[in-house]
Protein backbone atom coordinates (compact mmCIF):
# COMPACT_ATOMS: atom_id res chain seq x y z
CA UNK A 1 0.00 0.00 0.00
CA UNK A 2 2.99 2.15 0.80
CA UNK A 3 4.42 1.84 -2.30
CA UNK A 4 1.00 2.17 -4.63
CA UNK A 5 0.52 5.65 -2.53
CA UNK A 6 4.33 6.45 -3.42
CA UNK A 7 4.00 5.58 -7.08
CA UNK A 8 0.54 8.14 -7.32
CA UNK A 9 2.07 10.92 -5.63
CA UNK A 10 5.28 10.78 -7.74
CA UNK A 11 3.41 10.24 -10.85
CA UNK A 12 1.09 13.34 -9.60
CA UNK A 13 3.57 15.90 -9.23
CA UNK A 14 5.51 14.45 -12.20
CA UNK A 15 2.43 15.31 -14.33
CA UNK A 16 1.75 18.54 -12.64
CA UNK A 17 5.53 19.59 -13.02
CA UNK A 18 5.61 18.93 -16.97
CA UNK A 19 1.95 20.85 -17.58
CA UNK A 20 2.66 23.55 -15.33
CA UNK A 21 5.66 24.61 -17.39
CA UNK A 22 7.98 24.07 -14.33
CA UNK A 23 11.08 22.22 -15.88
CA UNK A 24 10.94 25.19 -18.44
CA UNK A 25 13.69 26.92 -17.37
CA UNK A 26 13.04 30.18 -19.43
CA UNK A 27 9.21 30.63 -18.27
CA UNK A 28 10.88 29.79 -14.37
CA UNK A 29 13.19 32.84 -14.90
CA UNK A 30 10.75 34.86 -15.88
CA UNK A 31 9.39 34.43 -13.08
CA UNK A 32 11.79 34.82 -10.56
CA UNK A 33 13.08 38.09 -12.50
CA UNK A 34 10.97 40.23 -10.29
CA UNK A 35 13.24 43.13 -11.12
CA UNK A 36 12.79 42.92 -14.69
CA UNK A 37 10.45 41.33 -17.49
CA UNK A 38 8.54 39.81 -14.50
CA UNK A 39 5.91 36.81 -15.70
CA UNK A 40 3.59 36.44 -12.79
CA UNK A 41 1.92 33.32 -14.70
CA UNK A 42 3.75 30.71 -12.65
CA UNK A 43 2.34 31.99 -9.25
CA UNK A 44 -1.10 30.07 -10.21
CA UNK A 45 1.03 26.92 -10.33
CA UNK A 46 2.06 27.72 -6.66
CA UNK A 47 -1.34 29.09 -5.47
CA UNK A 48 -2.72 25.83 -7.17
CA UNK A 49 -0.81 23.65 -5.44
CA UNK A 50 -0.92 25.18 -2.06
CA UNK A 51 -4.58 24.53 -2.30
CA UNK A 52 -4.75 20.86 -2.17
CA UNK A 53 -2.41 20.98 0.97
CA UNK A 54 -4.21 23.49 2.69
CA UNK A 55 -7.22 20.99 2.85
CA UNK A 56 -4.94 18.03 3.51
CA UNK A 57 -2.74 19.81 6.36
CA UNK A 58 -6.81 20.57 7.59
CA UNK A 59 -7.70 16.92 7.37
CA UNK A 60 -4.87 15.27 9.10
CA UNK A 61 -6.19 16.45 12.33
CA UNK A 62 -7.65 14.04 14.72
CA UNK A 63 -6.34 11.43 12.11
CA UNK A 64 -3.11 8.88 11.61
CA UNK A 65 -2.06 8.22 8.09
CA UNK A 66 -3.83 5.42 6.03
CA UNK A 67 -1.31 3.20 5.96
CA UNK A 68 -0.57 3.97 10.32
CA UNK A 69 2.11 5.69 11.99
CA UNK A 70 1.55 9.47 12.93
CA UNK A 71 1.80 12.84 11.11
CA UNK A 72 4.96 14.88 10.81
CA UNK A 73 5.18 16.95 13.37
CA UNK A 74 4.87 20.73 13.26
CA UNK A 75 7.92 21.96 11.83
CA UNK A 76 8.65 25.09 14.82
CA UNK A 77 9.60 28.54 13.99
CA UNK A 78 13.59 28.30 14.68
CA UNK A 79 15.07 30.52 11.86
CA UNK A 80 18.50 29.50 12.20
CA UNK A 81 21.57 30.14 9.96
CA UNK A 82 21.17 26.91 7.72
CA UNK A 83 17.82 27.81 6.99
CA UNK A 84 18.78 31.83 5.82
CA UNK A 85 21.80 31.16 4.15
CA UNK A 86 20.80 27.84 2.62
CA UNK A 87 17.69 29.28 1.01
CA UNK A 88 20.26 32.21 -0.33
CA UNK A 89 22.32 29.47 -1.94
CA UNK A 90 19.04 27.74 -2.99
CA UNK A 91 17.59 30.76 -4.71
CA UNK A 92 20.64 32.04 -6.11
CA UNK A 93 21.31 28.32 -8.16
CA UNK A 94 17.39 28.46 -9.21
CA UNK A 95 17.72 32.23 -10.87
CA UNK A 96 21.05 30.79 -12.45
CA UNK A 97 19.44 28.00 -14.16
CA UNK A 98 16.06 27.88 -13.86
CA UNK A 99 15.55 24.53 -11.96
CA UNK A 100 14.85 23.33 -8.51
CA UNK A 101 14.84 19.81 -7.54
CA UNK A 102 11.57 18.18 -8.97
CA UNK A 103 11.54 19.92 -12.18
CA UNK A 104 15.57 18.87 -12.94
CA UNK A 105 14.40 14.92 -11.89
CA UNK A 106 10.98 15.57 -13.65
CA UNK A 107 11.92 16.52 -17.03
CA UNK A 108 15.56 13.61 -17.01
CA UNK A 109 13.55 12.05 -20.29
CA UNK A 110 13.66 15.44 -22.68
CA UNK A 111 16.44 17.07 -20.35
CA UNK A 112 19.50 15.98 -23.07
CA UNK A 113 22.82 16.21 -21.55
CA UNK A 114 22.50 19.41 -19.47
CA UNK A 115 19.93 18.26 -17.83
CA UNK A 116 22.21 15.26 -16.64
CA UNK A 117 24.91 17.29 -15.73
CA UNK A 118 22.78 19.90 -13.40
CA UNK A 119 21.32 16.91 -12.13
CA UNK A 120 24.76 15.29 -10.89
CA UNK A 121 25.94 18.86 -9.80
CA UNK A 122 23.21 18.81 -7.24
CA UNK A 123 23.90 15.55 -6.11
CA UNK A 124 27.51 16.12 -5.40
CA UNK A 125 26.15 19.49 -3.42
CA UNK A 126 23.52 17.24 -1.55
CA UNK A 127 26.20 14.68 -0.39
CA UNK A 128 28.41 17.60 0.79
CA UNK A 129 25.51 19.76 2.54
CA UNK A 130 25.59 17.51 5.99
CA UNK A 131 29.01 18.67 6.29
CA UNK A 132 28.46 22.52 6.05
CA UNK A 133 25.20 22.03 8.14
CA UNK A 134 26.96 20.51 10.94
CA UNK A 135 29.62 23.45 10.11
CA UNK A 136 27.50 25.98 10.69
CA UNK A 137 25.72 24.45 13.81
CA UNK A 138 29.09 24.76 15.47
CA UNK A 139 30.81 27.96 14.54
CA UNK A 140 29.72 30.55 16.89
CA UNK A 141 26.84 32.58 16.15
CA UNK A 142 27.23 36.33 15.33
CA UNK A 143 25.54 38.23 18.20
CA UNK B 1 -2.58 24.59 -17.43
CA UNK B 2 -0.42 26.82 -14.75
CA UNK B 3 -3.49 25.83 -12.70
CA UNK B 4 -4.08 22.14 -13.45
CA UNK B 5 -0.45 21.52 -13.04
CA UNK B 6 -0.29 23.45 -9.57
CA UNK B 7 -3.18 21.68 -8.85
CA UNK B 8 -2.02 17.82 -9.72
CA UNK B 9 1.24 19.13 -7.90
CA UNK B 10 -0.91 19.27 -4.78
CA UNK B 11 -2.63 17.06 -5.26
CA UNK B 12 0.13 14.43 -5.63
CA UNK B 13 1.95 16.26 -2.03
CA UNK B 14 -1.91 15.63 -0.33
CA UNK B 15 -2.02 12.02 -0.93
CA UNK B 16 1.47 11.25 0.26
CA UNK B 17 0.84 13.16 3.02
CA UNK B 18 -2.70 11.50 3.75
CA UNK B 19 -1.77 7.77 2.82
CA UNK B 20 2.45 7.29 3.81
CA UNK B 21 2.08 10.71 6.33
CA UNK B 22 5.23 11.89 4.60
CA UNK B 23 5.78 15.53 3.46
CA UNK B 24 6.19 15.19 -0.11
CA UNK B 25 9.28 17.54 -0.31
CA UNK B 26 11.87 16.62 -3.26
CA UNK B 27 15.13 17.97 -2.06
CA UNK B 28 14.67 15.84 1.34
CA UNK B 29 13.28 12.70 -1.01
CA UNK B 30 16.51 12.45 -3.21
CA UNK B 31 18.81 13.72 -1.02
CA UNK B 32 17.93 11.34 2.15
CA UNK B 33 19.25 9.01 -0.63
CA UNK B 34 22.07 10.44 -1.22
CA UNK B 35 23.61 10.93 2.22
CA UNK B 36 22.03 7.98 3.48
CA UNK B 37 19.51 9.36 5.73
CA UNK B 38 16.68 8.03 3.88
CA UNK B 39 17.25 4.43 4.21
CA UNK B 40 14.53 3.63 6.46
CA UNK B 41 12.05 4.45 3.73
CA UNK B 42 14.73 3.26 1.00
CA UNK B 43 11.97 1.48 -1.80
CA UNK B 44 9.17 4.13 -0.73
CA UNK B 45 11.65 6.84 -2.13
CA UNK B 46 12.60 4.95 -5.25
CA UNK B 47 9.12 3.97 -6.44
CA UNK B 48 7.79 8.09 -5.54
CA UNK B 49 11.28 9.01 -8.00
CA UNK B 50 10.07 6.69 -10.71
CA UNK B 51 6.51 7.64 -10.81
CA UNK B 52 8.33 11.18 -10.58
CA UNK B 53 10.32 10.38 -13.93
CA UNK B 54 8.48 8.22 -15.37
CA UNK B 55 5.24 10.25 -15.94
CA UNK B 56 6.75 12.93 -17.46
CA UNK B 57 8.72 10.50 -19.83
CA UNK B 58 5.32 8.99 -20.95
CA UNK B 59 3.66 11.86 -21.21
CA UNK B 60 6.34 13.20 -23.62
CA UNK B 61 6.28 10.24 -25.67
CA UNK B 62 2.34 10.50 -26.21
CA UNK B 63 1.99 14.13 -26.78
CA UNK B 64 4.30 14.51 -29.34
CA UNK B 65 5.31 18.20 -28.98
CA UNK B 66 8.20 20.13 -28.30
CA UNK B 67 9.24 20.06 -24.85
CA UNK B 68 12.69 21.27 -24.00
CA UNK B 69 13.99 22.51 -20.28
CA UNK B 70 15.67 25.31 -22.63
CA UNK B 71 18.69 25.39 -20.25
CA UNK B 72 21.61 27.39 -20.75
CA UNK B 73 24.37 25.72 -22.87
CA UNK B 74 26.77 27.53 -20.34
CA UNK B 75 28.39 24.38 -18.54
CA UNK B 76 30.04 26.40 -16.14
CA UNK B 77 26.86 28.30 -15.26
CA UNK B 78 24.74 24.44 -15.32
CA UNK B 79 27.50 22.62 -12.62
CA UNK B 80 27.69 25.88 -10.46
CA UNK B 81 23.63 26.50 -10.30
CA UNK B 82 23.62 22.46 -9.55
CA UNK B 83 26.02 22.73 -7.00
CA UNK B 84 24.24 25.89 -4.86
CA UNK B 85 20.51 23.84 -5.42
CA UNK B 86 22.05 21.02 -4.41
CA UNK B 87 23.63 21.94 -0.91
CA UNK B 88 21.44 24.91 -0.20
CA UNK B 89 18.33 22.85 -0.19
CA UNK B 90 19.70 20.37 2.05
CA UNK B 91 21.01 22.73 4.17
CA UNK B 92 17.65 24.66 4.49
CA UNK B 93 16.13 21.29 4.65
CA UNK B 94 13.74 22.25 1.84
CA UNK B 95 12.99 23.47 -1.70
CA UNK B 96 10.01 24.47 -3.73
CA UNK B 97 7.96 21.66 -3.03
CA UNK B 98 9.28 21.01 0.76
CA UNK B 99 9.22 24.66 1.90
CA UNK B 100 6.77 26.20 -0.76
CA UNK B 101 4.14 24.15 -1.21
CA UNK B 102 4.23 21.80 1.95
CA UNK B 103 5.24 24.90 4.50
CA UNK B 104 3.03 27.05 3.28
CA UNK B 105 0.14 25.49 3.38
CA UNK B 106 0.40 24.65 6.84
CA UNK B 107 1.17 28.20 7.94
CA UNK B 108 4.84 27.36 8.60
CA UNK B 109 7.13 30.08 9.86
CA UNK B 110 10.12 28.40 8.51
CA UNK B 111 8.32 27.45 5.25
CA UNK B 112 7.04 31.22 4.71
CA UNK B 113 10.37 32.80 5.41
CA UNK B 114 12.26 30.30 3.15
CA UNK B 115 10.23 30.92 0.20
CA UNK B 116 10.28 34.24 0.80
CA UNK B 117 14.39 34.13 1.02
CA UNK B 118 14.74 31.81 -1.74
CA UNK B 119 12.27 33.92 -4.13
CA UNK B 120 14.53 36.88 -3.44
CA UNK B 121 17.90 35.42 -3.67
CA UNK B 122 16.57 34.27 -7.35
CA UNK B 123 15.09 37.84 -8.33
CA UNK B 124 18.47 38.99 -7.70
CA UNK B 125 20.72 36.56 -9.06
CA UNK B 126 18.44 37.53 -12.19
CA UNK B 127 19.01 40.98 -11.46
CA UNK B 128 22.80 40.62 -11.33
CA UNK B 129 23.72 37.86 -13.89
CA UNK B 130 21.13 39.11 -16.32
CA UNK B 131 20.82 42.51 -16.42
CA UNK B 132 23.64 44.46 -14.49
CA UNK B 133 26.57 42.34 -16.06
CA UNK B 134 24.63 39.65 -19.12
CA UNK B 135 26.45 37.03 -17.36
CA UNK B 136 22.97 34.60 -18.14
Amino acid sequence: MRLVISLIAGSLFGAGLFLSGMTDTTKVQGWLDVFGAWDPTLAFVMGGAILPMMVAWRLTRGRTPLVGGAFPEAPGSLLDRKLMLGSVAFGAGWGLAGLCPGPAIASLSYGGAGGLVFLAAMLIGMGTAPRLGQYLDSSPHPA
Amino acid sequence: MGLIGGLLIGLGAAVYLLGNGRVMSASGIIGGLVDGTGRNALVERLVFLAGLIGTPALLFAVSGAEVSTHLTQNWIIVVLAGLLVGVGTRVANGCTSGHGVCGISRFSVRGIVATMVYLLAGGVTLLVMRHLTGVI
